[in-house]
């Protein structure tokens, strides 16, 4: 398999540029482990007062370039979105990531996180790419029951 | 390091060095994970299994009396080539397994009352280093949540080195076990082991050796190591999955109460009580792992057909070239010192601004398998400053070739990543 067809040069500029990173703002953050590699992630979904719009997402932590990428893209692309339309969006992603290879990721609906599709066919790197979409949508949970 | 025909005839024995992975030359360098599989032992194991599969221990008939010959002869292969006498090695499924038969004896023994020398109490203390990693730490762990003993932690240097007097430093005449491994499987570096060993017992401790690392790489002499117990696992010498050995000295063996208990280790038994065999059968109850004793023991023999010492020359100084040629190597921190240490063919390192996920990733592309994380030891590699690693580790068909290969391709990694 083509290195190129995983990291493309929209990957790696992510990895740098780190969309969305800090954290610096009250929220109900996940913090999520992945055990085989040690990467780890802190990720808040701030919601619009009335809990149903993305305002924005915030996040720390480390790991390689896919799961790093993968946060900042989610980061830039989710903002706005209402939870129902994020959670179309998320089930979209973790069916391409799932797909090995089989599933592109629209680049109309998805940005620059269609840029991740290669990493299906890696499939020990799947993790790494839903590392963020899994915090996100654990913050999401932990952010209604607040509400509630 | 053994000549180029030499190299070319072991490395004929492993099958998976011809394959291609990605389309490229496969260069396996994780042998420390686990080691690839020559097919002599292989083929044993299949003809053995195809031919001779009966039940062991049990059984009058020509075919069962020869799988227990063969059982049993699998055993004295092993043993011999450890320096043991054939009734101190327990079969366990993994080195693991191994460790925990110990740390559940001691839990038993704590709980029941003894025997004395497993039994730990309240302000008993285990000590354990900073260079182990999840199988010798976990079950220790365990041990004190279950008995109240404290664990004491010997330091390892900046450079990863684990001293005599380190481990001395944290030794009362509260220590009751002294776990440790003969080589960290993240630093390559060898401990001292005759002299911790040593140290731990004027303390009156037990002393838990991990060989994991060391038992395929260099002669691992039992009775010379000074240690109570001694783990070792099949997979890294050249062996099958799922089988391990337990080493201990005669004494603790027939000392050591037994966690798992059932058929194949009893001598009489009543509805209410039952008589234990001695040692190894008193720890193997059930089915033994036939065919997996029989494919060990011809890895034994196909590393002995070589012959340990050379094995271990080899590895050691292409292990020294490899080190050198990383050092050289810009943005690439090794963890663990060449200084005033010896090593085995192994090197981790960090590379500056790459996570170890992705340098691995790049050398597979390549063909290159290497380890990249945390490598079971996570509390070692916070302790060097660093959350995970890459590691390059060496097996008897490595070359030199093939590390000047690796090392190549590792100094193009910043550069497609960006960070050179």
């Amino acid at each position: 398999m083509e290195l190129e067809s995983l990291y493309q040069q929209i990957i790696l500029d992510h990895y740098k540029r780190k969309v969305g990173y800090g954290i610096d703002h009250g929220g109900y953050p996940s913090h999520q482990y992945n055990p085989t590699c040690g990467d780890e992630i802190n990720l808040q979904v701030l919601l619009s007062a009335d809990g149903n719009t993305i305002e924005s997402i915030e996040w720390e932590g480390t790991g390689c370039s896919i799961s790093q990428a993968s946060a900042s893209m989610l980061a830039a692309e989710s903002k706005g979105m209402t939870l129902a339309e994020f959670e179309t969006f998320a089930g979209g992603f973790r069916e391409a990531m799932r797909s090995r290879g089989e599933i592109v990721l629209d680049e109309e609906e998805y940005g620059d996180l269609a840029s991740l599709s290669g990493v299906s066919k890696f499939v020990a790197r799947v993790k790494c790419a839903m590392l963020a979409w899994v915090a996100a949508e654990d913050s999401v949970t932990l952010t209604r029951g607040s509400l509630n | 390091m053994f000549s180029l025909d030499e190299s070319e005839r072991i490395r004929g024995a492993f099958p998976e060095l011809r394959e291609l992975v990605n389309g490229v030359p496969l260069v396996y360098l994780d042998t420390a994970a686990t080691a690839l599989r020559p097919t002599g032992p292989v083929e044993r194991e299949s003809t053995f299994a195809l031919t001779r599969t009966a039940a062991v221990n049990r059984g009058a008939h020509t075919l069962a009396a020869e799988a227990t010959e063969a059982y049993d002869d699998a055993r004295a292969t092993i043993a011999t080539f450890i320096g043991a006498r054939p009734n101190d090695l327990v079969f366990t499924s993994s080195a693991t397994e191994a460790i925990n038969l110990i740390a559940l004896a001691c839990r038993l023994a704590s709980a029941v009352g003894g025997p004395a020398r497993f039994a730990l109490s309240a302000g008993d203390e285990i000590v354990h280093t900073e260079s182990e990693h999840h199988a010798n730490l976990i079950p220790w762990q365990e041990v004190a949540k279950a008995t109240g003993a404290t664990l004491r932690i010997a330091p390892v240097t900046d450079g990863g080195v684990l001293t005599v007097a380190a481990v001395e430093s944290v030794l009362t005449d509260r220590t009751r076990v002294v776990a440790f491994p003969s080589v960290s499987n993240v630093l390559g570096i060898i401990n001292p082991v005759r002299a911790i060993s040593d140290a731990a017992h004027r303390v009156g401790a037990l002393v838990v050796l991990d060989a994991c690392q060391s038992a395929s790489h260099t002669t691992l002499a039992v009775t010379e190591s000074g240690a109570d117990f001694i783990a070792f696992s099949a997979h890294k010498m050249y062996g099958p999955t799922g089988i391990g050995g337990l080493w201990g000295t005669a004494a603790s063996l027939a000392e050591m109460p037994t966690v798992l208990t059932g058929g194949s280790m009893i001598t009489r038994v009543d509805f209410d009580s039952a008589d234990y065999l001695p040692a190894p059968a008193k720890f193997e109850p059930g089915t033994p792992r036939l065919t997996q004793a029989i494919g060990w023991a011809e890895s034994i023999r196909f590393l002995d057909d070589i012959g340990m010492d050379r094995v271990a020359d080899h590895e050691s100084s292409l292990g020294a070239e490899l080190y050198r040629l990383l050092s050289a190597v810009d943005g690439v921190r090794i963890l663990g010192t060449d200084e005033g240490v010896d090593r085995v063919g192994l090197v981790s390192f960090a590379v500056d601004g790459v996570h170890p996920h992705d340098a691995g990733q790049f050398l597979d592309s390549k063909g290159i398998a290497v380890r990249v994380g945390h490598h079971c030891a996570q509390p070692l590699h916070k302790r060097l400053g660093v959350d995970s690693s890459t590691r390059i580790s060496l097996g008897v068909h490595s070359t030199l070739a093939e590390v000047e290969f690796a090392v190549d391709a590792l100094a193009q990694v910043r550069a497609f990543f960006g960070v050179a």
